[in-house]
């Protein structure tokens, strides 16, 4: 494509119609819990990536949700998979087996992050 | 022309001859020079001593499972030693006739066909050899019982078989009994035979016998002798060579590594498929049936596990510890996590951005560096009291998590990313290093684990509190007090069966209280099922797993459940009010 | 033989009692705790009215005395046995054995144990306290309000859902009042310390009742309580005795620091322990909750799977006073169509 120096925005609005379902059906396939999350943010405050990075998995999940992958690898690389979040999320969501189904998910669906 | 009958028994032993010898020498080359090196140094050394007489009590006597499980034990001794010493006494019988050991291999096998005539010794080997097939099969009937109903074993459930182990299975079933119908009718011919054989014989006397019939016995003896070797190297019956390469190559040193290789496969294949683990799995709890050990060594085998039955697994060691060919099964699985996962290791690149941290103590090193690790940051009651006790000791201590810290990396490694694991690793072992304290104190059994396994720390010794505790009681640094109040102590997985730390928080207990004996403790401790190893248990079947491991310690009823880990306290407080407690707590309401 | 015997003094039992010894039968209340009245003593005030507890209590105490009710106080039950003729043998802790035709259960709640979420240093930290502490604290106020370790508080955070909606908890189930409760005691504080800052970490908020929600538009408007949509993971403490909170800022998706003085758990409602120990030696039906299955959500939530024996109040689950007044009141109703019928 050409530069030309600028570029259009994408639309801010969220359209259910059109959504990349390809992660999150392959998540939920596997892990039903996912879709039991309230968006507490329990597991973020607790997180010990998100203590030294600005790793946010609730807001990440949410994204996924939405299928707005654009950054999701580099975010979901910052996990350390310590369990603390399983150990506190009060809808007793699989979290771990959430982050090694996004990361296998973005493998299998060959989705990189937008440089 | 009527001994054709020894083609099928010959053809297959050669078949099944050329395919372990293949199969072996690939594997063994396989292995990494090292290894290779290994075996050359010790093979002419008291170690291959030790595994031949392992190797006999294993392989042939089954010890191990006969400890575990005597029915079994001699249902597999039957087999394994019964056939031994046919095959030895037979070739004894044939020297002792034709006075040579060199002779075509089926006609010591054979040799009931072969030899009717009285020789010096006949009645005595002939009777031995009677007596042999007969302790055989009491092992066949056993095993018919066994397929029938496996409870009287002792073992809730039996293996289950694919079409190849289903043919190998029912030949060798088929073994003995042929072998006694075949050489009963020649008994019967030739009015000869030990106790039992010519017993039968009467039999075939009284129904009418003639040498065609015999024929077509010793057919159907060679048939299923021959069909078992050829199923033999590609069914679970692998195991009983390779069992003994692996004794061998364990007592050469040779340990299993993080990466799936030769050595792995070996293990793989020595799996008796006996099914104790599966006995000792605590799955069955929640109904789940399909991914204990002994299935997971059949899919590696057969080149189809699948992810759910993969992560599956508590890792709790208890299946593994029960093992009677001590098979290093939760390694192995981890191996299995290791190459599902290799494609997507982070490699934490944030961690080289990290603002150094202050140095807290400048003037003088501290005696002790304090990991308190994630889970014990969610258990700040376990937390408060390791620090008041450091405090009321006198210990100089660096915190090294206090405020921010990365993970120990054993979570990573749980789940299969060593890749990402080594890079944790790298990370804090070298917080660890600059702080020069000769000891590493630690409150989670899961840091424990990863520190003694893979931080490799050198001079550093590395110590969960309960060892510590003791440490500073024996070193008269700090006094409990004892009360009257009864306590049971749960064995954390990783802490017990991981890294073998039994006594220490034992012998704290009895300072401080009565401690009650649980029914299974120490090696055979339950998993409270928290643990990380598993990724896909759900939480309802969890906590089922919780509640019966719960009813086994609460037996006796006492006043406190005393355990040694942050992630077995969460387990067990969740939901329900039984007074659970750390250690580290009990030690610190101790010293008032 | 009496015509129904009720388990529990608190207001649903003593509702139900008053009722129905208005409608002409003969009961007798059987209470565990040496008073009457049940969690109603350990209150200050009620919402949505800051309505002293006590003047409610003297309401019920005066009602009792004037139809001279039965009570045997210091009495728990140990079982409630059906005979065959439909009525029921009840064994307590006192030698006799009480006989009545019908049983009500009014055993109501007991409060989530905080110490079960030790990641909120219930016991650990001097300045963590439940919303029942603070009631009792400020039922027995003298002079300046003060922190447990003595200090004006210059910030609050009061922490929603403890032990309610929380897997980890083993309570699935909403505690209903506990918003409310907060916004309640917010407003208090914040009258006796004007000075102090005060937060609401809340998942969401269930203003469920009459005067409910515009209690919480007034906390935020006269009061400016801060309402922080976020569940508190983790808190420590400072060497100063002040407790540093861990909460996301969801609506922000910015984790957030909170520095406060003291901190206030809102502690959920369960279902007491007695009642499940007498549930089992009649049969009676516990849902997954562990609280009473009605045996009709709509039209029958005073009966229960047991002919003959009735629920009344927080036996079913949670309620506010109001609500448990009412459905102690229905019960004595429920009860009289029981007898009416069985009588045919």
């Amino acid at each position: 494509m050409r530069n030309f120096g600028f570029s259009t925005t994408k639309s801010r609005t969220i359209d259910y119609g059109d959504i990349d379902r390809r992660l999150i059906s392959y998540i939920l396939e596997n892990e039903p819990t996912f879709n039991a999350c309230l968006s507490c943010g329990s597991c973020t405050a607790i997180c010990s990536a998100g203590n030294l990075t600005s790793f946010n998995i609730r807001k990440l999940s949410l994204q996924i949700r939405l299928g707005d992958l654009e950054k999701t690898h580099e975010e979901i690389d910052k996990c350390m998979l310590c369990g603390k979040c399983l150990l506190e999320c009060p809808r007793g969501i699989n979290t771990r087996n959430v982050v090694m189904l996004i990361k296998k998910g973005l493998t299998i669906f060959e989705i990189k992050d937008k440089a | 022309m009527e001994t054709y009958f020894i083609l099928p028994f010959t053809l297959g032993m050669l078949f099944l001859l050329i395919v372990l010898f293949i199969k072996y020498g690939l594997w063994i080359t396989k292995l990494s020079h090292i290894d290779k090196l290994r075996i050359v140094q010790s093979i002419f050394t008291r170690r291959s001593w030790d595994a031949i007489k392992e190797s006999f009590l294993e392989g042939l006597v089954h010890r191990n499972m006969y400890k575990r499980n005597p029915l079994l034990g001699y249902m597999h001794m039957c087999f394994a030693m019964g056939w031994f010493l046919i095959i030895v006494f037979g070739h004894v019988e044939c020297y002792m006739y034709y006075g040579t050991l060199a002779k075509a291999p089926w006609y010591p096998i054979f040799f009931q066909y072969y030899v009717h005539e009285w020789f010096p010794g006949e009645r005595f080997m002939t009777n031995l050899m009677d007596f042999l097939l007969l302790y055989i099969l009491t092992g066949v009937l056993l095993a018919y019982f066994k397929r029938i109903n496996s409870k009287i074993f002792g073992i809730k459930k039996t293996t289950k078989l694919k079409p190849l182990d289903r043919v190998a299975l029912i030949s060798l079933w088929f073994i003995f009994p042929m072998r006694l119908l075949a050489e009963s009718a020649t008994a019967a011919l030739y009015g000869n035979g030990g106790f039992l054989t010519n017993t039968v014989g009467q039999l075939f006397v009284w129904i009418g016998v003639n040498s065609s019939m015999e024929s077509m016995l010793w057919w159907g003896y060679s048939l299923s002798l021959g069909l078992f070797f050829v199923g033999f190297p590609f069914s679970r019956y692998m195991h009983i060579f390779t069992e003994i390469l692996f004794i061998f190559l364990r007592h050469y040193g040779i340990k299993l590594k993080k990466q799936f290789n030769s050595y792995s496969r070996i293990q793989v294949y020595s799996c008796s498929r006996c099914g104790v683990c599966i006995d000792v799995c605590q799955m069955h709890v929640a109904n789940i049936s399909n991914n204990q050990s002994v299935y997971i060594l059949k899919n590696i085998r057969d080149q189809n596990l699948t992810d759910r039955k993969l992560y599956n697994c508590l890792l709790c060691g208890r299946c593994e510890q029960a093992c009677p060919v001590r098979i290093n099964l939760n390694d192995l699985r981890i191996s299995q996590r290791i190459r599902a996962t290799k494609e997507f290791n982070s490699d934490y690149a944030f961690l080289q951005t990290l603002p150094v941290d202050e140095p807290q103590m400048i003037d003088s090193k501290p005696e002790v560096i304090y990991f308190a690790g994630c889970m014990t940051h969610m258990t700040p009651g376990i937390k408060k009291s390791v620090l008041k006790v450091l405090d009321k000791a006198g210990v100089k201590y660096q915190f090294m998590d206090k405020e921010k810290g990365a993970c120990c990396g054993r979570p990573l490694m749980l789940a299969g990313q060593y890749e990402a694991a080594k890079k944790l690793i790298a990370y804090n072992r070298e917080k660890i290093l600059e702080s020069r304290a000769p000891i590493l104190l630690v409150s989670c059994p899961i840091c424990y684990k990863v520190f003694k396994d893979d931080y490799e720390l050198g001079q550093i010794t590395i110590k969960h509190h309960s060892e510590y505790f003791l440490e500073l009681v024996n070193q008269g640094r700090i006094q409990l007090a004892q009360s009257e109040k009864t306590i049971v102590y749960h064995d954390p997985c990783e802490l017990g069966r991981g890294c073998g730390v039994y006594e220490p928080p034992r012998e704290l207990l009895r300072m401080t209280g009565q401690l009650q004996s649980v029914q299974q403790e120490k090696v055979n401790s339950l998993c409270c099922s928290g643990s990380l190893g598993d990724l896909s248990l759900s939480m309802a079947d969890r906590n089922v797993i919780k509640a019966e491991t719960l009813k086994v310690l609460l037996q006796k009823n006492p006043d406190v459940l005393a355990t040694a880990c942050p992630l077995c306290k969460k387990t067990f407080v969740k939901g329900v009010d039984v007074q659970v407690k750390d250690i580290a707590e009990i030690v610190a309401e101790a010293m008032e | 033989m009496i015509d129904v015997l009720i388990i529990g003094g608190g207001i649903a039992g003593i509702e139900t009692a008053c009722s129905l010894q208005d409608l002409g039968y003969e009961t007798i209340i059987v209470e565990k705790e040496k008073t009457i009245g049940g969690h109603l003593n350990d209150w200050d005030t009620l919402f949505p009215t800051h309505r002293s507890a006590s003047e409610v209590l003297a309401h019920y105490t005066d009602e009792t005395r004037k139809r001279a009710l039965t009570i045997y106080l210091n009495t728990y039950v140990i079982s409630v046995k059906k005979q065959d003729d439909g009525t029921f043998e009840v064994h307590t802790s006192r030698d006799v054995v009480f006989r009545s035709k019908a049983v009500v259960v009014a055993s109501g709640y007991k409060l989530f144990n905080a110490e079960r979420k030790e990641e909120y240093g219930y016991k650990i930290y001097d300045n963590v306290l439940t919303s029942a502490d603070l009631e009792v604290k400020l039922k027995d106020l003298k002079g300046e309000f003060k922190t447990p370790t003595d200090k004006v508080p210059e910030r609050i955070a009061f922490i929603h859902c403890v032990g309610s909606r929380d897997e980890k908890s083993g309570n699935h189930y909403c505690s209903k009042l506990c918003c409310v409760t907060a916004v309640k005691q917010a407003i208090h504080l914040k009258q006796l310390c004007p000075k102090a800052e005060i937060f609401c970490c809340y998942m969401d908020l269930r203003m469920y009742g009459p005067g409910f929600e515009e209690m919480y538009r007034e906390a935020q408007e006269k009061y400016h309580i801060q309402f922080i949509r976020g569940r508190l993971s983790e808190v420590g403490e400072n060497s100063n005795g002040t407790l540093q909170l861990k909460v996301e800022d969801t609506l922000a998706a910015r984790p957030c620091k909170i520095q406060v003085d003291m901190l206030v758990l809102m502690v959920g409602m369960e279902s007491a322990k007695s009642t499940e120990l007498f549930a089992q030696s009649c049969g009676l039906k516990c849902a997954p909750n562990r609280f009473i299955q009605p045996l009709d959500h709509h039209i029958g939530s005073n009966l229960t799977n047991v002919e003959g024996l009735f629920t009344a109040g927080t036996s079913i689950g949670p309620m506010s006073v109001f609500d448990t007044v009412n459905h102690a009141k229905a019960t004595a109703f429920a009860i009289r169509d029981y007898f009416i019928n069985t009588a045919r």
